[in-house]
C-alpha cells in the first residue's frame, strides 16, 4: 500500500516577502552593528596589548590605524560604535514604555540613523580640527 | 528583582509557579536585567571612550603611555572594558540562542563566547593596568 506524501504546509512568511520599515531595518543594524562592535573589540584589543608591549609593537599598530584603510576602519567602528549606542538609547525608550506609538517609533528609528551619522561627522570633525 | 506580591488579578500561574518567581525560562530575569544595566553604563563610558581614543591617536608611544596611565583615563577604560564584555557577552548569547538549535554546537557556540568576552577583557584590563604601574 503506497503510503500518502504529507500535504505542503503553509509555510510561515519570511523575511523576504515584507516591506522593508525603518523600524524593521534599525532593528535588524542594532543587531548587525553589535555583532560588528562584538569582533571590533579584537582591535581595541590589539591596540591596548600594543601599548603595554613597547614602542616598536605600538609604532606597528599606530602605523596601520594611520594608514588609509585605518582611518576607513576607525570611521566605519565609530559609526557602528555611535549607531548601536543610539539604538540602545531607543531601547531603553522602549524598556520603559515611552515612543511605542507608530509615527514615535518611526520617528526614533530614523533619528537613530541621522543621529548617529551626525555624531560620527562631529566626532570626526572634532578630532581632526584639534589636532 | 523578583516580584513575589501576591497579583490581585485573575492569573493563570500556578501559586508554585509565583512562589518561585520564575519564568517559562527555568530562570530569573538577572540576564536581561545585567544587559540593560550594562547598556546604561556603555553609553557614558563609550564617550569617555571615544574622547581618550581622539587624544591619544597620532601621538607618539610615550605621549600615548603618559595619557592612559593617568588615573582618570586608565578608570574609565578599565570600567569601559567591564561594562562592553559583559554586555557583548550577553548580546551575542541572544543571537546564539536565537538562531543555533542544535543542542551541542548551542552549548559550543555558547562556551566560546564566553570565552572570547573574558579572554578579551583580560587582555584589556591588563594592559591597561601594566601600561598604568609601569609609566613612571
Amino acid at each position: 500500500m503506497a503510503v500518502k506524501a504529507p500535504a505542503p504546509r503553509p509555510l510561515s512568511p519570511h523575511l523576504q516577502i515584507y516591506r522593508w520599515s525603518w523600524t524593521m531595518a534599525m532593528s535588524v543594524a542594532h543587531r548587525i552593528t553589535g555583532s560588528a562592535l562584538y569582533g571590533g573589540t579584537v582591535l581595541l584589543t590589539i591596540w591596548l596589548v600594543a601599548l603595554a608591549s613597547g614602542p616598536g609593537a605600538y609604532a606597528s599598530v599606530a602605523w596601520f590605524f594611520g594608514s588609509p584603510i585605518g582611518y576607513l576602519v576607525l570611521f566605519g567602528y565609530t559609526w557602528i560604535l555611535m549607531h548601536h549606542m543610539l539604538g540602545g538609547v531607543r531601547h531603553l525608550i522602549w524598556d520603559f514604555g515611552y515612543g511605542m506609538e507608530p509615527t514615535e517609533r518611526i520617528w526614533l528609528a530614523r533619528m537613530t540613523l541621522i543621529g548617529s551619522s551626525a555624531l560620527t561627522i562631529l566626532i570626526w570633525a572634532a578630532a581632526l580640527l584639534l589636532r | 528583582m523578583v516580584d513575589n506580591r501576591a497579583d490581585t488579578r485573575v492569573s493563570m500561574r500556578t501559586p508554585l509557579a509565583r512562589a518561585k518567581g520564575l519564568g517559562p525560562a527555568g530562570h530569573g530575569a538577572g540576564e536581561w536585567w545585567i544587559h540593560r544595566m550594562t547598556a546604561v553604563s556603555n553609553v557614558p563610558l563609550v564617550i569617555a571612550f571615544v574622547i581618550i581614543v581622539a587624544a591619544v591617536a597620532g601621538r607618539p608611544y610615550a605621549d600615548a603611555v603618559r595619557i592612559v596611565s593617568h588615573p582618570l583615563v586608565a578608570l574609565p577604560l578599565l570600567l569601559f572594558i567591564v561594562s562592553i564584555t559583559n554586555h557583548m557577552r550577553m548580546g551575542v548569547q541572544i543571537i546564539i540562542e536565537d538562531y543555533v538549535h542544535q543542542k551541542g554546537a548551542k552549548i559550543v557556540a555558547l562556551m566560546a563566547n564566553t570565552f572570547f568576552a573574558v579572554i578579551i577583557a583580560a587582555a584589556c584590563i591588563f594592559s591597561i593596568l601594566k601600561i598604568g604601574f609601569t609609566a613612571f
